[in-house]
């Protein structure tokens, strides 16, 4: 039973690792401009499908990778320019509608680019499986687990110490004070955003080559970072690597131990019991209401 | 009476439209879904724009309504009328039981607890094949009959939806201008100060929840019993959100901003099929376009323009 | 209150001008389709639209049907129910076509049934539910294998192999829980006992936990049902935790499509499929043969690498081709009598002999078991 639990934690935090980067996307665009962004998850299929695609044409591996990550990124900044920018002051539900289009309208332009095919990625070192006791995993597993540290201990020393990542917080604690000091609001905005899609591409790449990607496996990655980043806080960047973590691992316990056809609905059923025990979330901070 | 005006037109528009084009295709199969999703885009923005309570679990009380008709009458045989009302009993009071923990979450927090309450209730309904058919759903739902008639084709389904439509929106308009509907637009613009004023706030975001969960179960019950058939994709969190679009696309706290959205959102796809794969693409485009340059939606948005611009052409005739 | 009015009158108005009256045409035949060419079952429906494109397509440009030109009219469900039941609608309504192609997915079919009954209109469905056919319904046929076919044949090849324990692992879309229905109904009769029934979520992406708890039961071989990448995903998940058990596959996966995804961990993976995916493979004097080159070599000039699905979209297609020959007229119940009396048509699934009881015609030697080797097709004697 312990060599199960430990192989179901295992799957539990690989998948989780996914969660964590897509609800990390959403925390950060949402503590700069408000906005819930419901595109995040086709950041994910963007960066492997691109990752994919070029690699494909025969660029050299570790190129096609950070070339897709550029892409995304540039996907993302293209999206606060044109999307979110114009419509600065729209109702919370508003750009709830213009996020949602956005993530239609990625999908159809994948969808029209790449087509309806599912692909995968090559590993990015040979596909022998370790063997702890009577678990086993991949070398991708590990790939994904260590990626997606390396890349949430970026983003906090980017926030934490560098001046830029201190200007966009500043950003989310008062638009209008940050301007007055002198940040470039829309500028630092920008920066969210790629920042976001990088996370998201990044995911998408370090996942692929276990769980393959087509042009509409964006939209469940979309939902399950969004619930990662509620389950931990919104808001809270270590809430919502948190929250995706432990989401992974409730599915994957849920799934092991309860009943496998139920187990999304057992996931769901934890974060509605934590949010009816804790209204805002593991870490998030309960806000003032506003009268 | 200048107060229902709006409700007089939409009904002789309704009524006028089934009697000159009885046999349209456009009547009969897309009206009949305009129809249905107008009841459920009207009573979610009882909800959502009047109560200011994001919902995007809305699709899983149509869907109870329906699962409950499909299920009693083809397992059971039971009366259509009274599998309805047993619908109308398990939405009602899940919604009560929901109404109270549910409705204590704000923004974000309410939009995954609505999320995950309908993705539960799909999975159900997936899951439990025994009961629900599983993804090939139910079929063989028989036909009703409404005062003995019985509502055997396309054009009699369209009655009966534009009917419960414009019931729905009578009591929508109803209740925003009653006192609790007062009380509602008080919850929407500031919680605490309409709790210092004596309203209870908690008691009527629930009691209109319960109320939209009711309106969108009798609109399952009549869409299992017109389609013949349910499937759960029918009830996904997909529809939600399209339900959610077109209340936001036609504008917020507007009974007929969520009618012309419901409209909108159901026809645009009948015309973005000449676009074949391009389809997709234009749906999304358009939404944000939309969006962006109408933010408060179509029909408010929209009606406010031309309002401006009539009155700076009675002030520049005058 | 006066804007409202307008909102509502430019509606009417808009109304009005949708309600334009599509006339029907009078010397062709109008075949109607609804697939899922996009969406979760796209791999169903895209090569399914352009099998039945191109050859109409070609038959138009020999001159039609003995004259009778075909107009074709599609439409993309995307595999929701609702929108099938829609277009099936406009497909009776507004296009008042005389046969109907479709739908991809046994849901999509299932769906539009009732309907398609009660106007009268042939219909011949790719989709795989037996529930299609059985109980028989007067105007409704199918051409693709069944799931009860496929799990029966899989069933005999494990007996045959002398294992008696089976582990089920099956998603939760239409034709995974169909299959699974199948299995659980039919392994008493093989003398099987299921030892395990996982399920995973189409959209998942990690189905190792589920195997884990397979490989802790005393099963002897494991048997998936599915569609798109979870398959892929469920027999690189095996291969990863080192379960040496026998796989199977359902008729789900019989595309190249699969090997590519899977890799080395295809390999040694077994399944029923039609003729198809093993076509240079057959002996001459396969009567299939012949059929199957020629519908191949037309369809991977043209697009890439066929699948089976695009198979029945052409049986579906000649079978009506024939029928409407035949019946010497493009009246509905004429060609749904033909269709009935289809008699040793050689498709791309097998040898059609329809009755009124058997709306589908293919016996259990229609499929062969396949097994993959090196990256490829072999058949299983």
């Amino acid at each position: 039973m312990t060599d199960q639990l430990f192989q179901f934690l295992i799957s539990g935090i690989t998948v989780g690792s996914v969660y964590a980067l897509v609800g990390l996307g959403f925390t950060i665009i949402y503590n700069a401009s408000d906005v819930v962004n419901f595109a995040q998850g086709e950041f994910v299929m963007i960066g492997a499908m691109s990752a994919i695609f070029l690699y494909r044409a025969g660029v050299p591996y570790p190129f096609a990778l950070a070339a897709a990550v550029l892409i995304t990124m540039a996907v993302g900044m293209l999206l606060e320019k044109l999307a979110i920018e114009p419509a600065k002051n729209a109702s919370v539900v508003t750009t709830i509608i213009i996020t949602i289009g956005a993530s239609i309208f990625l999908r159809g332009a994948a969808l029209l680019i790449w087509g309806k095919d599912i692909y995968g990625l090559p590993p990015f070192t040979k596909d022998v499986p370790i063997s702890i006791g009577n678990a086993t995993l991949l070398p991708q597993n590990l790939y994904v687990m260590g990626g997606t540290a390396l890349a949430v201990l970026a983003v906090r020393y980017f926030f934490d110490k560098t001046i830029t990542g201190k200007a966009i917080l500043a950003c989310s604690c008062n638009r209008k004070a940050a301007s007055l000091v002198g940040i470039n609001v829309n500028r630092m905005l920008l920066i969210a955003y790629g920042i976001s899609a990088l996370l998201g591409a990044i995911a998408g790449i370090l996942v692929t080559p276990i769980t393959y990607t087509s042009y509409d496996s964006g939209v469940m990655l979309g939902l399950k970072g969004f619930c990662a980043a509620i389950l931990g806080g919104m808001g809270s960047s270590m809430g919502a690597v948190a929250g995706g973590l432990l989401l992974g691992v409730i599915e994957s316990l849920g799934a092991g131990i309860i009943s496998s056809g139920y187990k999304d609905a057992i996931a769901f059923v934890v974060i509605l019991a934590v949010l009816f025990i804790r209204p805002s979330g593991l870490l998030g901070s309960a806000d003032a209401e506003r009268v | 009476m200048k107060r229902l005006a709006g409700f007089y037109i939409l009904a002789a528009v309704l009524i006028a439209t089934g009697l000159i084009f009885p046999d349209s295709y456009y009547v009969t199969v897309v009206g009949v879904t305009i129809c249905t999703n107008a009841v459920l885009a009207v009573s979610l923005n009882l909800l959502m724009g009047y109560a200011g309570q994001i919902s995007l679990g809305h699709a899983a009380f149509f869907g109870l309504g329906a699962y409950a008709s499909a299920v009693l009458t083809t397992k059971y045989g039971i009366n259509p009328w009274l599998a309805m009302l047993a619908g109308v009993g398990i939405s009602g009071t899940l919604a009560f039981i929901l109404a109270r923990p549910i409705l204590k979450l704000k923004g974000h927090y309410l939009a995954m607890a609505t999320l995950g309450m309908g993705i539960i209730i799909h999975i159900f309904f997936v899951q439990a094949d025994w009961i629900t058919g599983g993804p090939d759903g139910l079929s063989g739902i028989p036909e009703i009959t409404i005062a003995g008639l019985a509502i055997n084709n396309d054009i009699r389904w369209y009655w009966v939806f534009g009917g419960l439509m414009l019931f729905t929106t009578w009591i929508s308009l109803n209740i925003v201008d009653s006192r609790p509907g007062r009380a509602l637009a008080a919850v929407h613009g500031s919680e605490v100060a309409a709790q210092m004023t004596g309203v209870d706030t908690a008691s009527v975001k629930a009691q209109i929840f319960v109320v939209s969960a009711v309106i969108a179960s009798v609109a399952g019950s009549l869409f299992a019993h017109q389609q013949a058939f349910v499937s759960p994709e029918s009830f996904s969190f997909f529809f939600s959100i399209e339900l959610v679009t077109m209340v936001v696309l036609g504008g917020l706290a507007s009974t007929f901003g969520a009618i012309f959205g419901a409209v909108l959102l159901s026809i645009l796809p009948e015309f973005l099929l000449v676009f074949e794969d391009f389809e997709v693409l234009i749906y999304g485009a358009i939404l944000m376009i939309i969006m962006i340059f109408l933010p408060e939606g179509l029909f408010v948005s929209g009606s406010r323009i031309v309002t401006g611009w009539l009155k700076k052409r009675e002030m520049s005739t005058q | 209150m006066y804007k409202s009015v307008r909102m509502i009158m430019a509606f009417a108005a808009a109304l009005l001008l949708c309600s334009t009256y599509t006339a029907s045409a009078g010397d062709t035949l109008k075949i109607g389709s609804f697939l899922a060419v996009t969406g979760p079952a796209s791999f169903l429906g895209d090569p399914e639209l352009k099998t039945l494109q191109m050859y109409i397509d070609d038959i138009n440009s020999k001159g039609g049907i003995d004259g009778t030109k075909i107009d074709f009219i599609h439409y993309d469900t995307k595999a929701k129910a609702k929108d099938a039941k829609n277009f099936v609608n406009r497909l009776i309504k507004k296009d008042r076509v005389d046969v109907i192609i479709g739908g991809s997915t046994s849901g999509n079919t299932i769906a539009v049934m009732d309907l398609v009954e009660k106007a009268h209109v042939p219909l011949i469905s790719l989709a795989g539910s037996v529930k299609i056919i059985e109980p028989v319904k007067k105007w409704i046929f199918k051409t693709p294998h069944t799931d009860r076919m496929a799990a029966a044949k899989i069933f005999e090849d494990i007996k045959a192999r002398g294992f008696n324990k089976v582990a089920l692992i099956t998603g939760n879309g239409g034709f995974d829980k169909s299959g699974r229905a199948q299995c659980l109904a039919l392994a008493p009769k093989y003398g099987l006992v299921i030892v395990a029934d996982e399920k995973y979520g189409n959209s998942d992406t990690d189905m190792t936990t589920q195997i884990t708890k397979i490989r802790s039961t005393d099963a002897e071989v494991i048997v998936n049902f599915g569609f798109g990448k979870a398959p892929a995903i469920v027999t690189k998940n095996i291969r990863q935790l080192g379960v040496k058990l026998p796989l199977y596959q359902s008729h789900g996966v019989a595309s190249k499509k699969f090997i590519e995804l899977a890799g080395e961990a295809a390999e040694g993976v077994r399944l029923p499929a039609a003729g198809l995916i093993v076509a240079d493979k057959l002996p001459d004097t396969d009567p299939q043969k012949r059929v199957l080159l020629a519908y191949k070599n037309a369809y991977e000039a043209k697009y890439g690498p066929v699948s089976t699905f695009g198979g029945h979209a052409y049986d579906a297609l000649f079978i009506t081709v024939n029928a409407v020959r035949s019946a010497g007229s493009t009246d509905r119940a004429k060609i749904r009598d033909e269709i009935e009396k289809t008699k040793g048509f050689v498709g791309t699934g097998g040898i059609f002999n329809m009755s009124p009881s058997d709306h589908l015609g293919l016996g259990l030697d229609s499929f062969h078991m396949v097994e993959i080797k090196n990256g490829d097709w072999v058949l299983v004697n």
